[in-house]
């Protein structure tokens, strides 16, 4: 059973279509980059696979599952910019929050849950942190702490929107290990990527997105010059392949 | 004036106006921490409307009778600008303004309509433009007090919910936590602290109670439930005050009051708070450029002393002037600078890095390169 699986997935922004038709599977246990220029829709993949896109057509599952049955199972990593960093919260406060979910109604985090969210602290190296307000961070710990904030979640499926994007070449080596600790535990990971030229000492596998699939797969096999001038041609690939 | 003053009086507008007070407060909090200040200002004045429909409906001056009404309409004018965001281009701002300033035309002329009713003049609803603390009776207390007393216990029961949806909803929603619903509760929290209000301050200026003590809270505390505590006070300091100064100078509209009362707090804040006030960076800032320029000199003195073999190579203060001209602030920064012992002066009167000097010089180029 694959641990992602899209088919003919279609995400609309009023009328023109954001992915198109796109079809990915992704085993279990594969560290996956996602790849393609801006606007190619790699947050929007990774929204619509949360379920926080509606798509116009296709289908998702995780885990054989529609995600809203398997959600305590999948972590997520948002983009760094997407939250108000001066919001008045600390560090360890911020990682619990991966454990709503789990705690479920009216209950507060209690002191096994704030273990558990230290014990995630440490993993990323921020346990000196914990009690930071999340402003005095700079943007690689502030990565960290988002990064933490899944793991605690103890999730199967991994989905991160530039995990790496403005982080110092420390935290970057920090995550791509924590990264390869999850892939050798079982774990599946998705992460929109940037640099080119880390794809193929960082991840097993690519996807290569612009709008449409341009390819997947093992990185060896995928991550070709080729593709890779399709997917960056933009529109070019498009073109030649609609229908 | 006297009757006015007299103490059963003075105890109603006391406690109605700190239970509006830390209600507001309360629920401000978070409207201010979502961006939805404007909102509030939306809802109060589209409150208006509601507040006159109610009367002609029921022919009933009753403060819950009132409320309801006010809710109702501000809950609508929140719904239609949701809508409006949605189903158009039109963005969210120029839609709060849209339906903040018709609902309130629309209130005003409802509000003459009602002029013409026999029992108009008792009926008292153009209070409910500024606010008529004076007008507060024991029934509007108790009914201030239940309605205040469910929402705060509504925000306490789903606290770290509402957090997590004032931080990220998106992850929210990514945990399958009803995001909308939770959105939407939140909301009418607010709409209700903003109704228990309209009375007392008034549709034209409740939005303050929301902002301003929730604005000064934020000052000088980087907790959320410390924040919403210091709201809540602040809130309800605001409000007492205000009350009692409008009731006790006959015709002093309460709103305006209460709003001077909640300027003075977000003053003070914005500048004695420590770390975020600005007279606090103010003054890091000058110590951080004071900072800046001596290091610059220090760092100058390693380049000069590069091209010779020796990193301790004295230097005479002209070949510095060069790169810094202001004699006074170069001579300060040397001196400040061997006071901490990081360059020397020799005999002949030129300065030199000393080895602690040259270490603090590797180790600010290893930072500033990165």
């Amino acid at each position: 059973m694959n641990a992602v699986e899209v088919r003919d997935l279609t995400v609309a922004y009023r009328e023109s279509p954001v992915l198109w038709d796109i079809d990915l599977d992704v085993a279990p246990g594969v560290l996956m980059a996602i790849v393609g220029p801006n606007g190619a829709g790699k947050t929007t993949l990774i929204k619509a696979i949360l379920g926080l896109m509606k798509p116009a057509a296709g289908q998702i599952r995780i885990l054989g599952k529609p995600y809203r049955r398997v959600a305590s199972l999948v972590g997520y990593v948002p983009q760094r910019g997407t939250v108000d960093w001066d919001f008045p919260t600390s560090v360890l406060d911020v990682v619990l929050m991966g454990l709503y979910g789990r705690i479920g109604w009216v209950r507060r985090p209690g002191r096994n849950e704030r273990r558990e969210a230290m014990e995630v602290l440490e993993k990323v190296g921020m346990t000196g942190f914990a009690h930071r307000q999340i402003r005095q961070l700079s943007g690689g710990q502030q990565q960290r702490v988002f990064l933490a904030r899944a793991l605690v979640q103890d999730a199967r499926v991994y989905l991160m929107d530039e995990p790496l994007q403005g982080v110092d070449a420390t935290t970057e080596r920090a995550i791509i290990d924590i990264l390869h600790s999850l892939r050798s535990s079982g774990k599946t990971v998705l992460a929109v990527h940037h640099d080119l030229q880390t794809v193929s000492s960082y991840f097993d596998e690519v996807l290569l997105l612009n709008v449409r699939r341009i390819a997947s797969g093992p990185v060896s096999k995928v991550f070709t010059d080729t593709n890779l001038r399709l997917t960056y041609g933009g529109r070019i690939a498009i073109i030649k392949d609609a229908p | 004036m006297e009757q006015l003053l007299n103490d059963y009086t003075l105890r109603t507008v006391t406690l109605g106006t700190a239970i509006l007070g830390a209600v507001s407060g309360a629920l401000g909090t978070f409207a201010v921490l979502r961006r939805q200040s404007l909102l509030g200002d939306a809802i109060s004045h589209a409150a208006l409307p509601g507040i006159g429909l109610a009367f002609i409906l029921t022919g009933s001056k009753a403060s819950l009778v009132l409320m309801v009404g006010a809710g109702l309409a501000g809950w609508f004018a929140t719904a239609i600008v949701l809508l409006i965001t949605a189903g158009t281009r039109v963005k969210y701002d120029s839609a709060l303004g849209l339906v903040l300033s018709v609902f309130f035309g629309a209130g005003l002329v409802v509000l003459t309509y009602v002029q013409r009713y026999p029992n108009a003049n008792q009926a008292g609803l153009d209070s409910f433009l500024f606010g008529q603390a004076a007008s507060l009776v024991v029934a509007d207390v108790i009914t201030m007090t239940i309605l205040g007393g469910v929402a705060l216990a509504a925000l306490l029961l789903f606290w770290k919910e509402f957090k997590l949806l004032a931080f990220d909803p998106e992850f929210a929603h990514s945990l399958v936590l009803p995001v909308r619903r939770l959105d939407i509760g939140l909301t009418t929290l607010l709409v209700v602290a903003i109704v228990i209000g309209l009375q007392t301050v008034g549709v034209v200026l409740m939005s303050a109670m929301i902002i301003a003590p929730a604005a000064a809270a934020r000052q000088w505390t980087d907790h959320l439930g410390i924040m919403t505590l210091v709201s809540m006070v602040t809130g309800a300091l605001c409000g007492v005050g205000g009350a009692l100064l409008s009731t006790s100078i006959s015709n002093l509209p309460t709103g305006p009051t209460i709003v001077v009362c909640a300027t003075g707090f977000v003053v003070i804040s914005m500048l004695f708070a420590p770390r975020r006030g600005i007279i606090w960076q103010r003054i890091r800032r000058t110590v951080q450029n004071r900072e800046l320029r001596s290091e610059s000199v220090l760092l100058d003195l390693f380049e000069l002393a590069r091209t010779h073999d020796d990193l301790t190579y004295p230097h005479m203060e002209p070949a510095l002037r060069v790169i810094h001209p202001q004699r006074g602030t170069l001579y300060r920064q040397l001196r400040r600078l061997q006071g901490k012992g990081l360059v020397q002066m020799h005999q002949n009167g030129a300065w030199a890095l000393t080895p602690d000097g040259v270490r603090v010089c590797d180790q600010l180029r290893k930072e500033r390169i990165g």
